[in-house]
């Protein structure tokens, strides 16, 4: 029977400078997250248990490593809400916490947004008048450079990866239909003539390669990485590096939940072999299609489109969460999904109010309509950047919701209190109560432990390789109980 | 839930064989007609947000690569 599918998302945001003749993306990064934490720059993540290079299929290649960013003193921090917030490659990033469902990741998905937000005020209010930062959330400049939003699910070390790889493959390369964010125009080199259409997906013209473990050049559909943050003889943590910032909740809801039903599946030995002739190519095949009518190849000779092969996942789906996963959420996802594909097939654009793609594409549409623009001019380019700004008065897709015009899952409120505490069913729960309480004890933290420092000669660790552990119902009264971190620890050793 | 499945079956097939075809262009003019009226608005209010100087503001944005 498959595991529980804890899941959680990172988001490089895109970030630019006006104002400051030296703009310095990686600095300018760094003050934001500093000045946003505060008091909480003090804790330092613990690297020990991360190995970036350890690949899934069992080998560890021989590289060196850049200097950790760590060591130059960039701003790193966990927050009180158990997420991670810090400099990655010239770019704020956030994690989420580890959430055990997918309507919880849209709530910390969206915090993510808000702490953003809120860092640009703060930001703003101490640094010189006239110098502004922009923050985006989105996946690439439009000249070649692309940042990452990356999905983690925990998965079954049981489960071959050549299962994974074989299963997942289809899947992602047709997903793009309902989990493009969108983008005017194309990055592929070989793409002169798609320079001025605009396609569904920000990042599938920078894949290159069917599996691999590179995350930063020659990007694969499936990356190998093997890093589980939790006991990596029960599990795996699979890092999805294939997919694009939503910024529409049904959008997030979607992706997520239907890629943990398919692994879910996976483990479960539950679908029918659906691999395609050539999927790297499928891949930027499907997103220069905003009919979602063209077809592509599938090994077996069929050809089928990107939304059929979708309907192959759903019935499956169908059939798993009614005889053997049934849950509300569950239930939840598969009527969405079919929603989704349904209006795809009969008029792609009737899904403004749900997805990224065709809410930003009506956008340009009606804007180029209207002042009769060409689809070379850079307003456009500059409507497609600012619908990811995180600001709510300025973004545009913000605007669209205040509009009216954009289906909500989940609630102001919830997002409020995401940006300040943490889900109560995972082991982020402990991670963030502890850092809320204990921060001043705390020597150092990382997702699956934390170290404390309270006053004896040995500083004393947490371990918390079980992601479903840690939770407000195992450790939510002993939490209440401790006055200080020192009688945590005899709590939590007797 | 079989007969459910079944019928799921047979409407994507419907769905396969006549929707897909037409969704690209039928109703275009139709369709903007009534995206305009519906969108005059909401286009206003980006007129009135939207970052100055668009190509300058589009050519400067640069990042470096990230994941």
């Amino acid at each position: 029977m498959a595991i529980p599918k804890v899941v959680g998302t990172e988001t490089e945001y895109g970030i630019a400078g006006t104002g400051a003749a030296d703009f310095n993306p990686v600095l300018a990064s760094s003050q934001l997250i500093a000045t946003f934490a505060g008091a909480l720059r003090r804790i330092r993540w613990d690297y020990e248990q991360e190995s970036p290079l350890r690949d899934a299929r069992g080998f560890e290649p021989v590289q060196v490593r850049e200097p950790a960013e760590e060591d130059v003193g960039l701003a790193n921090v966990i927050l009180p809400n158990g997420a991670r917030y810090y400099v990655d490659h010239a770019h704020p990033e956030y994690s989420t916490p580890e959430c055990a469902s997918a309507r919880e990741l849209v709530v910390h998905d969206k915090a993510g947004e808000r702490i953003l937000e809120r860092s640009l005020e703060e930001f703003h209010a101490v640094m010189p008048e006239g110098y502004h930062l922009q923050i985006y959330k989105n996946n690439s400049d439009g000249k070649g450079n692309s940042y990452g939003t990356h999905e983690n699910y925990l998965v079954d070390r049981a489960t071959p990866f050549s299962a994974i790889v074989r299963d997942l493959t289809p899947f992602f390369v047709t997903r793009q239909v309902f989990t493009g964010a969108g983008k005017l125009g194309a990055e592929a080199p070989w793409d002169e003539r798609g320079r001025h259409r605009y396609q569904l997906s920000q990042r599938a013209d920078f894949f290159e390669a069917e599996v691999g473990l590179e995350t930063t050049l020659k990007r694969p559909i499936i990356n190998t990485r093997d890093e589980p943050h939790a006991d990596p003889e029960k599990y795996r943590r699979l890092h999805v590096i294939v997919g694009d910032a939503n910024l529409c909740e049904v959008a997030t809801f979607l992706k997520v939940g239907t890629t943990a039903l398919v692994l879910k599946m996976i483990e479960d030995e539950y679908l029918p072999d659906l691999s395609l002739a050539n999927p790297v190519a499928a891949l930027h095949e499907v997103s220069r299609d905003i009919t979602c009518t063209r077809e592509i190849a599938l090994a077996d000779g069929r050809r089928m489109t990107a939304v059929q092969v979708q309907w192959e996942y759903l019935e499956r789906a169908a059939k798993y969460v009614e005889q053997e996963d049934p849950s509300p959420e569950n239930e939840e996802i598969v009527r969405r999904w079919e929603e989704v594909l349904t209006g795809l097939e009969t008029d792609p654009l009737s899904l403004h109010r749900q997805l990224d793609w065709v809410a930003k594409y009506r956008l340009l549409e009606a804007y180029r309509e209207r002042d009769g623009l060409e689809w070379s001019d850079p307003k456009l380019r500059l409507i497609d950047l600012q619908y990811h700004d995180v600001r709510r008065d300025r973004g545009l897709y913000h605007r669209l919701v205040a509009a009216g015009k954009v289906e909500r899952l989940v609630t102001d409120a919830e997002i409020e209190r995401a940006v300040l505490e943490p889900p109560e069913d995972t082991r982020a729960f402990f991670r963030g109560r502890c850092i809320e309480r204990f921060r001043e004890h705390i020597a150092a933290a990382s997702w699956d432990s934390i170290i404390f420092d309270v006053g004896r000669e040995a500083l004393q660790r947490v371990p918390m390789r079980e992601p479903l552990r840690g939770t407000r119902r195992h450790v939510g009264e002993l939490l209440e109980r401790a006055r200080d971190p020192a009688t945590l620890l005899e709590l939590l050793s007797s | 839930m079989p007969k459910e499945q079944e019928q799921k079956r047979i409407q994507r097939r419907e769905h396969g064989a006549g929707g897909g075809e037409d969704a690209g262009q039928v109703t275009a003019s139709e369709r903007a007609e009534k995206l305009k009226e519906e969108m005059d608005e909401i286009l206003d209010e980006i007129d009135a947000v939207l970052e100055e100087n668009a190509e300058e503001f589009v050519k400067s944005y640069v990042q470096k690569g990230g994941q």
